[in-house]
């Protein structure tokens, strides 16, 4: 080492998170002790502004050239004491924290003395860590003023809306033929009632006539590639066999089309024809053709139907589109739990056993009944009908895929539906099965009471058995009324299983695109769970709505507005600083044997002719910082920036002094 | 009385899942024994087989490597990778005469707080089995970091 090292070591004492389990008066005079260290103090909040002033003033007064700030999780404040670091002068990458709080205190409250001991092994090792780190110059690069959102749900909807309304180009790629999810399928919305297509239509229309959304509707993400500011994604238009340019949405394809099939909007309650548009409100208002179940007669393109207009071509191919973009907000929702799992509850035997969402089209007026409420059995409108709540919800059996999580928006679908029932049908007695009703938003507990009044009826007991009546059709509820003690038997006309949300399958795959993580329960994981619900450990990556777990449409409209502000951010900044820690390689030491090619997974080490012989490199764009180069070069040709093997070396020894 | 063995366990962690995971066994409090000392990479594909091979030559007692789930790396397939070097690694280890069980590689990911609490439990208990590095009984005589069963100039 050409200059001295100079090593500032700062203990945060978190008020009693660490103080509280260790001494860290001792730990600081411990410090002290070791090689390269010329200042080591203690302090209440090393986060705070008087201690990050303190690091900033110990580095002048003591003239250090490197620092350690032993606290909690470099994943929590690396960034801020960097940040300090450099304000006093010193190159930011010359810093190495010691988590003695997440990964010590926290951990070992009961063995202080142990904890002690770990502690002082921690703050060694990052010493001789920082003694060995080199500074490094972050590289800024420009953002691409443009936005990608997967999903027009609501949640894509309004991220697409907020960000085009910022005067970002944003690209809303939807997988179905028509944008507007979940959300079109309801009829009403909880707790004010308002009509879910009257709320909704108005912002699907926005969406389309926006000039900075380009909606690309029966389309999927098939690969992403680059970082944050730059990212590369290729979309898949599927062909409609229609030419959206040409169709004027007129129907006249559907009505000659012979083919029936179950709709899939409907929930396979109302048939459709090949050629079709999901619900009337589509947006794009232009026609599909499934091409599965198409017999190809060609009525359709006959003169009584599409005719002159020539939009449709049984040719018509997929077709790929490569868009750039700054930033990506993924929105995929959410999809149904198979209640049919639970054999219990009979779901797909008896006829009169129904999911939440099939009940939203049964009491559509754009539904399969045209709002009449009916029992599938028979066409009667029911004057009994029970509810299963949580159905599949905090439920930990795992052999059913049920999911321990509360799906947060069964409790108060279904007391609408109680509500709709009791208006639209005269006598009619909705029974909710429930754990606990769980109304916990604003207006919520108010529209629960008057469910009550109105006449609902709550038996507080999960159901244990649906039986059917194979005559009449009618229902048998088997439950434990748990307030009374007591079993309870109960005949219904019709039973409602207000089935659990769950993760949709979709996802998954643009989970391995993105390199996105999900939390235990399936759901997508965000970077924070309180303080940045919106953002994912990919940079440039965010999240809106139900992908990353239950919510409501207030929530999910919420979380996609803070999703759009935050993927605007780096847009409206103009460039973005990327860590430099990427791998480079030292061509005079390097073979030229190409192990490093093989192993990269971006495609960012490269062979080259240098001086007639055969050398690698590694593109400082592509590289993310793994490292796998580096540890694969059988020749130590390659250093991992910020991870050397120095580095890391020099945090072994340290770990065998402490014995 | 002869004090009880507490082993020297160095983790090697990844960033995005298993250093998460073990900060959210810290933020979550759960109880688990001080034995181990970590050092954080970005991925285990970081993992050059000489850092275990260092280690074990210091007088480690043990090496825990941790990772991501199979497909959920955060550079897509770092931890395949090492999971063949760590697979390779066990065996080379026993030609030095270490039991293979010093070497381990688990999976958890940043929600699985107390499965790396589980996991460390294990590990301890595995290596107490286990006692002591070899050679840190031969060694007596060399201190730390002298008894090297690999070169380790090129470091």
């Amino acid at each position: 080492m050409d200059e001295e090292k100079r090593i500032g070591v700062f203990i945060c004492h978190c008020g009693t998170n660490i103080a509280g389990v260790i001494d860290v008066k001792e730990l600081a005079e411990y410090a002290k002790t070791l090689p390269n260290v010329a200042h080591a103090q203690d302090y209440t909040y090393m986060c705070s502004t008087p201690g990050q002033a303190m690091i900033r003033d110990s580095i002048k007064e003591h003239n250090l050239n490197g620092t350690v700030v032993a606290a909690c999780s470099p994943r929590l404040h690396e960034p801020t004491f960097r940040k300090a670091t450099e304000e006093g002068g010193v190159n930011s990458f010359l810093f190495s924290m010691a988590n003695i709080r997440e990964q010590d205190t926290w951990v070992h409250m009961e063995e202080p003395e142990k904890a002690m001991e770990k502690a002082k092994d921690v703050v060694r090792m990052e010493v001789a860590r920082a003694s060995m780190l080199e500074p490094l110059t972050p590289k800024t690069v420009p953002v691409e003023k443009a936005a990608l959102v997967i999903g027009a749900g609501i949640a894509g909807i309004q991220a697409s809306l907020e960000l085009a309304d910022a005067g970002i180009k944003t690209y809303l790629v939807e997988k179905e033929p028509s944008i507007g999810g979940n959300m079109s399928r309801l009829d009403k919305t909880f707790p004010t009632l308002d009509c879910s297509q009257c709320i909704l239509t108005p912002k699907m229309v926005d969406v389309e006539r926006n000039p900075n959304i380009e909606l690309m509707t029966y389309s999927e993400v098939e690969d992403v590639s680059g970082y944050i500011g730059n990212f590369d994604v290729t979309i898949r238009q599927k062909s409609r066999y229609v030419y959206e340019d040409k169709c004027n949405g007129c129907g006249k394809c559907q009505e000659v089309c012979p083919v029936s099939r179950p709709n899939e909007f409907d929930l396979g309650l109302m048939p459709r024809k090949a050629a079709y548009v999901p619900f009337p409100q589509a947006v794009p208002l232009k026609f599909t053709i499934d091409m599965d179940s198409c017999i190809k007669c060609d009525l359709c393109k006959g003169e009584e139907a599409c005719g002159d207009l020539e939009a449709i071509d049984f040719d018509k191919p997929d077709e790929l589109t490569t868009v750039k973009v700054g930033s990506i907000i993924v929105a995929t929702g959410f999809d149904m739990y198979d209640v049919e799992r639970k054999e219990e509850w009979g779901y797909k035997v008896f006829d009169n056993v129904v999911t939440g969402i099939e009940m939203e089209r049964l009491i559509s007026a754009s539904g399969p009944t045209g709002g009449n409420i009916i029992r599938p059995s028979d066409g009667q409108k029911p004057k009994s009908v029970g509810f299963v709540l949580c159905a599949g919800s905090r439920d930990q059996d795992e052999e059913d895929g049920a999911k321990p999580y509360c799906s947060r928006v069964c409790c108060m679908y279904s007391l609408k539906h109680a509500h709709q029932l009791i208006e639209k049908i005269p006598g009619c007695v909705p029974y909710l099965f429930y754990m606990d009703i769980r109304s916990f938003g604003k207006a919520y507990e108010e529209f629960y009471y008057r469910i009550q009044n109105e006449g609902g009826k709550f038996i507080r007991g999960r159901v244990a058995r649906i039986t059917e009546d194979p005559i009449t059709k009618n229902l048998t509820v088997t439950a434990e009324d748990t307030l009374l003690g007591t079993p309870v038997e109960m005949e219904v006309d019709l039973v409602v299983l207000a089935n659990a949300v769950v993760p949709a399958e979709s996802t998954q795959k643009l989970k391995t695109l993105l390199t996105l993580s999900n939390s235990p329960d399936g759901w997508l994981l965000e970077a924070h769970p309180k303080l940045n619900p919106m953002s994912t450990t990919t940079d440039g990556v965010f999240l809106a709505g139900m992908c990353q777990g239950p919510r409501d449409i207030p929530d999910v409209v919420a979380h996609a507005a803070a999703a759009a502000a935050a993927a605007s951010i780096p847009i409206h900044k103009g460039s973005v600083t990327l860590e430099p820690i990427y791998a480079i390689v030292d061509q005079e030491h390097c073979g030229g044997c190409a192990t490093c090619i093989g192993v990269c997974p971006y495609g960012a080490t490269e062979l080259n002719e240098v001086d007639s012989k055969l050398v690698a490199s590694v593109n400082e764009a592509k590289c993310k910082g793994c490292g796998t180069c580096g540890s694969a070069c059988p020749s130590g040709a390659i250093k991992m920036q910020h991870f050397t093997n120095e580095q890391i070396m020099s945090e072994i020894e340290a770990f065998a002094q402490g014995w | 009385m002869a004090e009880e063995f507490e082993p020297n366990i160095l983790g090697i962690l990844c960033n995005w899942c298993t250093y998460a995971g073990a900060d959210l066994a810290g933020t979550s409090r759960t109880q688990y024994p001080p034995n181990v000392r970590v050092i954080r990479i970005m991925c285990t594909g970081r993992l050059d087989p000489a850092f275990v091979l260092k280690a074990l030559s210091v007088g480690a007692d043990g090496v825990l490597v941790s990772g991501c789930h199979v497909g959920d790396c955060h550079y897509l397939a770092g931890n395949f990778k090492s999971r063949r070097r760590v697979a390779l690694l066990r065996k080379l280890i026993e030609e030095y005469g270490y039991d293979r069980e010093r070497l381990r590689m688990t999976f958890i990911s940043a929600s699985e707080g107390a499965i790396w609490a589980e996991v460390v439990q294990d590990m301890v208990n595995t290596i107490k089995k286990l006692g002591p590095n070899p050679l840190k009984q031969v060694g007596a005589a060399g201190a730390a970091g002298q008894v090297g069963v690999v070169a380790d100039d090129e470091f």
